[in-house]
């Protein structure tokens, strides 16, 4: 049986568990595993100018939540925003830092297609309902005036690993369509109604490029650095907007009101001419409370340079940096950290 | 000479030397020795038992929540918290079932070949190379099925199904190449080295004597070999359980190929979904506490049909041993 139970695992598992050194210059997270490319990058540098160390396992948001919640890492990662329910299981009170925004583009598949494809949000639930099943369907066809669509049938290709990305897409199909928001809903993992599942963002770009009609949903990171073929999408304003960093920033910024009272709002589907609609933010989740307080504020000095000096080096993995607006809500939080009681950034 | 042989047959039944007396205590060696082995055999069961220790009681709050449900509904929904394993353990067994129906006759044929027809160091030469097959990583696998496989079962192979076969339900859908039958391609050849060099061994510790007999009696080559594969069927199911053990758990090239969608389908032309393949999936972001759960439950559940099959196969095996004595006294 190759379960993740397998003693190999487990002693990998065991051998992970030890490796890490217990000393004030080092801190454990565990997490998402979208944003581990401008993680990485951000601990090397860190590392460099501090010598303060930061283990990082990007191990997925589910279990990153889990350790925050053993109190076994010093902060945890989440692509999703944790609930409501899910902040009142922690032990205690957890706090929202948004650190780097992404996008996802839709990548598509049509031989001898000129494109650019253009997508309202009725075409795309409707594929990924199952409704609209051939490229000539008469919605696409109304909006891609002046181009013939070809007769193939769609493949609607989905993350089949539960993933932040899915997250994304099933809230943005969730805030366009009261239908999939009915039958469906957004998660992870949710239950697709048609359509086929490739693991991970290779997977999907894998189907899809191995599949003529196919369509799917990709990190804007991975399918720039794919060259594949991407959708335009409308947007609330009614634009079609290709996906790129700076229509993702955008979308970040038409947000930044309602960030600002709760960092954990959906960015999805923004106001804006030029917001770019099927974005999202990616969190480091913290306790409010630090129980060691060099370790607290070793933890806060580290955001406080991540959402200022740490976004340069975001545009260069493809992520989208933070709009001044959110970078403000980040600072009004790490002002609100604490260590037994007393503030962890008093002094400044 | 006789008197030699029957000197050896003598020394062979006289009894063995006492060993040196050790000293006594704890530092006896012999002890040492015997209690260091005996605290790591022992190890392994501790191991397998705290893994079903923990599967429960990961699967503990799913068991109770979801109850006899979970066994018998088909949806898999982690927003509405609805989860239910029947798409999976159709998935699986449909996989490996049709995994095993396409790699048993070919892999049957290669074994008699390697055993009785071929010249004994070319077929063990060739044996080398197809138990090579069985080392090759299963995600190596499983890019050949989405890159080379797919294509093909899209281009040419489905759509013959469906304009040939498409009456049946098995074979009606559209030609996506993703999927059952490219799941069950992917697993058959994964598994035909086990039964392919397993079902060699077992021909060839057949009694050369089996075949001898058959031959002069009058029988053809045909013959003679259809009585050695008759002694030898036993062990051959025992390779075959072994082999269906390995697809019933293959994770990682399954879930490349089958598509991963949670609806079942009576075509095997559409995408499916395993027990191991839903787990790969699902257990990272997993954030819902009944949604990880049930991924436990599931793990549970494929580690019991695991162990079912393991079981079968020694019990086999075992059968097969005493029946090769017995053959081998009669001869």
């Amino acid at each position: 049986m190759k379960s993740i139970l397998h003693p190999r695992s487990l002693a990998i598992l065991a051998a992970l568990a030890l490796a890490a050194p217990a000393t004030a210059q080092t801190l454990t997270g565990a997490g998402a595993t979208f944003p581990y490319p401008i993680y990485s990058k951000w601990f090397d540098v860190y590392k460099q100018k501090t010598g303060i160390e930061i283990n990082y396992q990007s191990i997925g948001s589910g279990a990153g939540i889990q350790q925050v919640k053993a109190g076994t890492v010093d902060f945890g990662a989440s692509d999703a925003a944790l609930s409501n329910d899910r902040l009142k299981e922690m032990p205690r009170k957890v706090v929202h830092f948004p650190t780097v925004g992404g996008a996802l583009a839709l990548a598509y598949n049509l031989p001898n297609f000129a494109g650019p494809l253009k997508l309202t949000p009725q075409i795309i639930t409707g594929i990924y309902m199952g409704k609209i099943t051939t490229w000539n369907d008469k919605t696409i066809a109304a909006a891609n005036p002046g181009v013939t669509m070809p007769a193939a049938p769609i493949l609607a290709v989905h993350r089949s690993d539960g993933s932040g990305t899915t997250n994304i897409f099933t809230t943005y199909l969730s805030a366009v369509s009261g239908e999939w928001k009915e039958l469906v809903g957004a998660n992870t993992a949710v239950s697709w109604p048609s359509g086929v599942g490739g693991k991970g963002n290779d997977g999907v770009s894998g189907v899809v490029s191995q599949t003529p009609g196919a369509i799917g949903y990709v990190e804007l990171a991975y399918a720039k650095q794919n060259k594949l073929a991407v959708a335009q999408v409308q947007n609330k304003a009614g634009k079609f907007v290709e996906p790129s960093l700076e229509s993702t920033v955008a979308a970040v910024g038409a947000a930044a009101t309602e960030l600002a009272k709760d960092p954990r709002t959906p960015i999805v589907n923004g106001n804006g001419p030029d917001v770019y609609p099927i974005a999202g933010l990616t969190f480091l989740l913290v306790y409010q409370d630090q129980k060691d307080a060099a370790k607290g504020r070793a933890l806060a000095d580290f955001i406080q340079w991540a959402i200022h000096d740490g976004q340069e080096l975001a545009a260069s993995l493809d992520y989208a940096r933070l709009p001044d607006a959110v970078v403000k809500v980040d600072e009004a939080t790490l002002r609100s950290l604490t260590a037994n009681g007393k503030p962890l950034l008093a002094s400044r | 000479m006789n008197a030699t042989r029957a000197d050896a047959l003598d020394a062979g039944r006289a009894p063995l030397p006492r060993p040196r007396p050790a000293p006594a205590g704890v530092w006896n060696p012999d002890r040492l020795y015997r209690m260091a082995l005996s605290a790591l055999a022992v190890s392994v069961f501790v191991i397998v038992a705290l893994m079903v220790v923990e599967m429960f009681r990961g699967a503990a709050p799913a068991l109770r929540t979801l109850g006899a449900r979970f066994l018998v509904s088909t949806d898999w929904d982690p927003v509405a918290g609805k989860f239910g394993m029947v798409p999976y353990v159709y998935g699986t067994l449909m996989s490996s079932a049709l995994a095993l129906l396409l790699a048993l006759p070919p892999s049957l044929c290669a074994a008699i070949y390697l055993a009785e027809l071929v010249r004994p160091r070319l077929g063990s030469a060739l044996a080398f190379v197809i138990e090579l097959l069985a080392s090759i990583p299963s995600i190596v696998y499983g890019i050949w099925g989405v890159f080379v496989l797919a294509p093909w079962l899209r281009n040419a192979i489905e759509p013959w199904l469906i304009a040939h076969l498409g009456f049946l339900p098995l074979f009606q859908g559209f030609p996506f190449g993703l999927g059952m039958l490219n799941a069950a391609i992917v697993l058959a050849i994964m598994i035909s080295p086990t039964i392919v060099s397993i079902s060699r061994e077992i021909l060839l510790a057949t009694p050369g004597s089996l075949r001898e007999a058959a031959l002069a009696l009058g029988a053809t080559r045909a013959e003679a070999i259809a009585v050695t594969v008759g002694a030898a069927r036993p062990g051959i199911v025992g390779a075959v359980i072994l082999a269906l053990g390995r697809a019933l758990g293959e994770t990682m090239a399954v879930t490349m190929v089958i598509g991963n969608t949670n609806h079942l389908s009576a075509s095997l032309l559409a995408p499916g979904a395993t027990m191991a393949s839903v787990i790969a999936n699902e257990f990272t972001e997993a954030a819902d506490p009944l949604h990880l759960s049930a991924l436990f439950e599931i793990a549970l559940l494929l580690f019991v049909v695991t162990l079912i099959v393991n079981g079968f196969a020694r019990l086999l095996v075992l059968w097969t041993m005493g029946g090769r004595r017995d053959v081998a006294r009669a001869a």
